[in-house]
């Protein structure tokens, strides 16, 4: 099953569904580039992202990919360029308060809060959607209670999304690896943003639990109406499920396009033959 | 179809209320019925103030996942802070103990949140020296002001902390932990320990948290110093150093990090232990020493782990086993 | 003429803290771990070259030479019990493990040989004058003896094998491991070296102060760490410029302000430090990576 959506070019840096056009992007970003003491390890990434928008970020091993993704959450800072995420300069702000404002993300070395249960590490990231104060907390006031019942049902609401509701009393650490990856993209969502990013979410799984992450991944656009963002190196899975795709080597965008477009793309051919045919894991 | 009969919240509550104040209860039979002499029943607020102190440190080594090492400067703050006071204003005992209990805690929790502002940018090891500092300057402050009467300590000072205040306080002081952990708050704090980065992406303001759990660790920790200079009616300057801060994190380690009801265990036994046995004092910090490597190599998660105790569970599945003995029986019967 | 006594009393303490904070420094390199015991490893030696003098009444040269070799033996063996089983645990297991070896070397030591100070008898008596003024030749010796150790400990590291390994290691562990570097071996090298150093502190430490108790070594450890931390952990300059810098600032602060204070003004330098600059004066900066 392929979506079938017509790209359309918007007028700065790219193109996005056509169904998004009358929306603003989620995320436009805009000449970005970090140094790492005289290295330039991303250099003039410009890209455009629609509302509900599934786009990949692809390229050999060592391209840059996972840094945008911290460029992107100011896990660094990025020494160049302009990100807008719902039309806001995210410049000189916290990875918390990015989360805050819309932007999750999942993490290329699973990174759960392993020693809680499941229910709580979803909990976690409803943090914000809770208002009580330390003080109501201790003295256990009604607001307490309302709030952390009303989390827990969307706990368990976030994690049937993806069928881990009867998982909600394990610990987190002790799951099968694809319920951890699965663990982790629940996590992100409940923080209710509104681009998801996704760091290898098909990294160590085999080509069944793949095909059911494709169909998730659809599902979670389609449930949340939020865009996606990630990065992988199955090419089964970013063709399927990416509507636009970025191809980034060196640290630079080397192609952008729709799957058929950068298939047939001689310059992403070279960078990926040239480097090495077994990279496609 | 299992019953539980402590399974809605508000249950259990009163169970936990009931369960304290029969122990409550039974001390007070113990000691007001001479049951228990003097000197045994003085044991009851070391024991409580040091509850406080290493439930406090938990939060801050156990829950939060930082290793502070000058805990007992906060402790200090907190004795000197009450003592000063109490010894100043001339106020009916109870109201001046509790103001000076109150005051004790913001004392020490500003402390909490100036040392723990800078500190906390550092991780591990880094924090544990830098709060290591911390507590040797608060030391050396306190040795070199007048007020605090310098290196000969601050003595006079009344003996209002009785076996029913260090109780009282002691609960409340524990109860605080336990809900703060059982919160939101106490939730982000855990997500610290957990991963430090993968919270600040759930949206965890991870500077702010760290600073809160280290704060109230601190206020508590100042608590139990109100109770300790107000039980000893001395203070001597050189009590509160490095090695009080690493004997509290015995007992911490002991318990388990990460384990309210290990540290009530850990604190009650290693306070009680060398009391009762004559003659162990030499040997008592040797013991500790061997005692904090061989639970870290063979145990590291501590005797509890992160076990923590529910009453209301641990009845539950009480009454299920009695349940199904009667079963069996009436089973073997028919 | 204070202020050149004050200097020469800050760069002979200073001396013996640079040695110190080598060791820390070394070990910090290669395990990852503040090791807190390495202030009793000075104790340690100061009572072992203590007690072959002044109980067996050996020579001090055959002394000073078996309690170097009982430090660094005790070093590794410290590092073979308690260390070793932990090193895939996390860091603060093992720190709080190496604070249960530094209590255990200090009470133990409380136990056998009393709480109480002993006295030492300076090796190196006499002074050395010049012009109307005069250096006590304890203070030459300390460092010259301290500078001939830095110039060896350099050359080790830097142009020898085991050197090699030792950076190695520091570097990336599993990586040493897999190029046939053996890692064990090597660990308990750098912490027989470390421990060796100390045992060098401890006799000029013994020798210009005349005093040695059980507890002495913890705020010497402390007072070298900070200054490992000063320098940059894990450089050997940098230890040395710490130690300098940490010995003269606690002599002048003796001398200017009051010896009360010297203590907090070591840890102030130390908390500036870090928040200024963790990574230290010559020390690398390094992020965790995501």
């Amino acid at each position: 099953m392929k979506t079938h959506t017509k790209m359309v070019p918007v007028p700065s840096q790219g193109i996005i569904p056509e169904r998004d056009l009358d929306k603003s992007p989620v995320l436009e970003i805009v000449r970005l580039g970090i140094d790492f003491g005289g290295l330039t390890a991303v250099e003039d990434f410009s890209l455009i992202i629609g509302r509900t928008e599934i786009a990949g970020l692809i390229g050999p091993n060592g391209a840059g990919k996972t840094t945008v993704f911290n460029l992107l959450t100011n896990v660094y800072e990025p020494t160049r360029g302009t990100i807008l995420l719902n039309g806001r300069n995210t410049r000189g702000l916290k990875t918390y308060q990015l989360n805050k404002m819309g932007i999750a993300r999942t993490f290329q070395n699973i990174r759960l809060f392993k020693d809680l249960t499941v229910l709580d590490n979803v909990k976690i990231a409803l943090h914000n959607e809770m208002d009580y104060s330390a003080v109501e907390a201790v003295l256990r006031l009604p607001s307490y209670w309302r709030a952390e019942r009303i989390s827990t049902e969307r706990a368990m609401e976030l994690l049937s999304v993806l069928g881990m509701q009867d998982m909600a009393g394990s610990i987190a650490g002790s799951l099968p690896y694809g319920a951890q990856r699965r663990l982790e993209i629940v996590r992100a969502l409940a923080t209710n943003p509104s681009i998801l990013l996704l760091d290898e979410p098909a990294a160590g799984m085999n080509p069944s639990e793949t095909a059911e992450l494709m169909e998730n991944i659809r599902k979670i656009r389609d449930v949340f109406n939020i865009a996606i963002l990630l990065i992988e190196h199955d090419m089964n899975l970013v063709m399927g499920v990416c509507e636009g795709i970025a191809v980034l080597n060196y640290g630079r965008i080397i192609a952008k396009g729709t799957p058929e477009e950068i298939q047939n793309n001689p310059t992403v051919i070279e960078a990926y033959l040239g480097h090495s045919g077994g990279e496609q894991a | 179809m299992e019953k539980k009969l402590f399974k809605s919240t508000k249950s259990r509550y009163i169970l936990n209320i009931l369960a304290i104040a029969l122990v409550f209860a039974v001390i007070a039979l113990l000691i007001e019925g001479k049951v228990l002499n003097r000197y045994q029943a003085n044991l009851l607020i070391p024991v409580c103030y040091n509850i406080i102190l290493v439930v406090s440190l938990n939060l801050a080594a156990g829950f939060l996942g930082q290793l502070p090492l000058g805990h007992a400067g906060f402790m200090a703050v907190g004795a000197y802070t009450a003592a000063i006071f109490t010894k100043a204003v001339d106020l009916p005992g109870p109201l001046e103990f509790v103001i000076a209990i109150v005051l004790a805690a913001l004392m020490a929790g500003l402390f909490g949140v100036l040392i723990g502002l800078p500190a906390l940018r550092l991780r591990g090891d880094y924090l544990a020296i830098i709060t290591l500092g911390f507590g040797e300057i608060i030391r050396v402050i306190i040795v070199n002001l007048s007020i605090t009467g310098g290196a000969f300590g601050l003595s006079g000072i009344q003996g209002h902390t009785n076996y029913i205040w260090a109780f009282v306080v002691m609960v409340i002081s524990v109860y605080i932990v336990v809900t703060l952990i059982r919160s939101r708050h106490g939730r982000a704090i855990l997500s610290i320990r957990e991963n430090e980065i993968a919270a600040e992406s759930c949206g965890i303001h991870t500077t702010y948290y760290k600073t809160l759990g280290f704060a109230v660790a601190a206020a508590l920790a100042g608590v139990a110093g109100a109770l300790y200079a107000h039980y000893l009616k001395i203070l001597d300057p050189s009590t509160f150093g490095f090695m009080k801060s690493c004997e509290l994190l015995v007992m911490v380690v002991l318990g388990g990090m990460g384990s309210v009801i290990g540290s009530v265990i850990s604190a009650t036994g290693l306070t009680l232990l060398p009391e009762l046995l004559r003659g162990f004092d030499d040997y008592r910090m040797i013991v500790y020493s061997l005692l904090l490597i061989i639970v870290m190599i063979f145990k590291p998660s501590g005797l509890m782990g992160t076990y923590d105790f529910s009453l209301g569970g641990t009845m539950d599945s009480f009454f299920a086993k009695i349940r199904s003995l009667f079963k069996r029986k009436e089973a073997k019967n028919k | 003429m204070l202020f050149l006594s004050q200097l020469i009393n800050g760069i002979q303490i200073g001396s013996i803290y640079a040695l110190v904070a080598l060791g820390y420094s070394m070990v910090y390199g290669i395990v990852k771990l503040i090791n807190f015991a390495h202030g009793d490893i000075i104790m340690m030696g100061s009572y072992a070259v203590w007690f072959f003098i002044a109980r067996l009444n050996l020579h001090p040269a055959v002394s000073i030479v078996l309690s170097i070799l009982f430090c660094a033996f005790l070093g590794v063996a410290i590092e073979k019990v308690a260390y070793k089983p932990l090193r895939n645990s996390p860091r603060i297991s093992l720190l709080i493990t190496a604070i249960g070896v530094s209590f255990l070397l200090q009470y133990g030591m409380q136990l056998i040989f009393t709480p109480n100070p002993r006295m030492f008898s300076n090796l190196f008596p006499g002074q050395l004058p010049i012009g109307n003024f005069s250096i006590s030749n304890a203070t030459l010796v300390t460092i010259g003896v301290s500078i001939c150790m830095m110039v060896l400990l350099t050359i080790l590291v830097n142009r020898t094998k085991m050197g090699k390994a030792m950076r190695a290691v520091s570097e990336d562990n599993e990586a040493a491991q897999l190029m046939g570097i053996n890692v064990n071996n090597t660990i308990s090298f750098t912490f027989a070296i470390g421990s060796a150093l100390a045992a060098v502190a401890a006799v000029l430490y013994c020798c210009s102060y005349q005093q040695i108790e059980p507890t002495m070594g913890s705020m010497l450890g402390l007072k070298a760490f900070v200054a490992a931390v000063l320098g940059g952990i894990g450089s050997i300059p940098g230890a040395v410029l710490g130690g300098l810098l940490i010995g003269i600032a606690e002599s002048f602060t003796k001398g200017y302000l009051s010896s009360a204070l010297a203590d907090a003004v070591v840890f102030g330098i130390l908390i500036l430090v870090l928040l200024i600059k963790p990574a230290g004066i010559l020390g690398r900066n390094s992020h965790e990576k995501v």
